[in-house]
């Protein structure tokens, strides 16, 4: 079962597929910034299956891996920066309530 | 399915249960607070997973990096934002079925995809798994990544400070 390109495939876009729900159904901007997360990770999942089960070179796949972690913490910093910076502001973190730019 | 019933099979059972009961607790509890656990379960899990994938250094990093900073991190942004006390009207459950559609919709077709593309792979060149041998390929041939991570790091560390110093010391005077 673990030695099945499928089953880790499959994993990844269940979690990729919570992580969307996440992303449409929450208000909060950091349960959507927690379902973000999970999406990613999803991602990192399909890489190192991949790297795992068809690449030739298994070295490469974990630096692309490696990418992924170190672009996320990046992005995580941001986001909650700017969350941070909303709440100052508005007094919430209601995705609904961040409207200013509405045409 | 005798492998099903080994250890390792378990364990992996287990894993997997880790990754997807933490997701869900991840979106779906409505305390912020149990979100953030939900979360870092679920990462624990995807670390178990990793090991399964041969990669006993990217689970160390995924434990460090992703269990280790960014949740504590996220929990410093709830505790700095909105108190939890504060109440929340209830979603309107049509909208709550339909992301649920839409997620959905997304899974089967990625499941489909799966199922009938003929996964074919290529021909091994090396079989090295070391550390070593990433850190050899990070200096020589990938090099431009290893640099543009820092730079990306940087800037982002930067870029967060800026943000969520400004407009402080105005408030508080």
């Amino acid at each position: 079962m673990y030695n099945n390109l499928q089953t880790f495939l499959l994993l990844a876009a269940l979690l990729f597929a919570i992580g969307l729900y996440g992303v449409l159904a929450r208000r909060s901007l950091i349960a959507v910034l927690i379902s973000v997360e999970l999406m990613l990770n999803a991602a990192s999942i399909n890489f190192m299956a991949f790297n795992r089960f068809l690449i030739p070179e298994p070295a490469v796949g974990q630096i692309i891996t490696l990418f992924i972690m170190a672009v996320a913490a990046a992005e995580a910093a941001i986001a909650l920066s700017i969350i941070i910076a909303v709440y100052r502001k508005l007094k919430s973190i209601n995705v609904e309530h961040v409207n200013e730019l509405r045409g | 399915m005798s492998e099903l019933f080994s250890l390792a099979g378990l364990s992996f059972l287990l894993v997997v249960g880790m990754t997807l009961g933490g997701a869900f607790i991840a979106v779906g509890a409505r305390n912020i607070f149990h979100n953030v656990l939900g979360l870092a379960l679920s990462l624990f899990g995807v670390a178990g997973i990793f090991l399964y994938l041969n990669s006993p250094f990217l689970a160390m990093m995924e434990i460090l990096i992703y269990v280790g900073a960014i949740c504590i991190a996220i929990c410093f942004a709830i505790m700095l934002s909105e108190p939890l006390y504060r109440p929340r009207p209830p979603r309107k459950p049509i909208k709550l079925l339909g992301a649920a559609v839409g997620a959905g919709l997304v899974f089967v077709v990625f499941a489909a995809l799966v199922k009938k593309t003929a996964w074919v792979p290529a021909a091994m060149r090396s079989d090295d798994w070391s550390v070593t041998t990433i850190g050899h390929y990070l200096l020589t041939r990938y090099a431009l990544i290893f640099e543009a991570i820092s730079l990306i790091l940087l800037v982002a560390m930067l870029g967060a400070i800026v943000n969520a110093k400004n407009g402080r010391g105005r408030e508080e005077s």
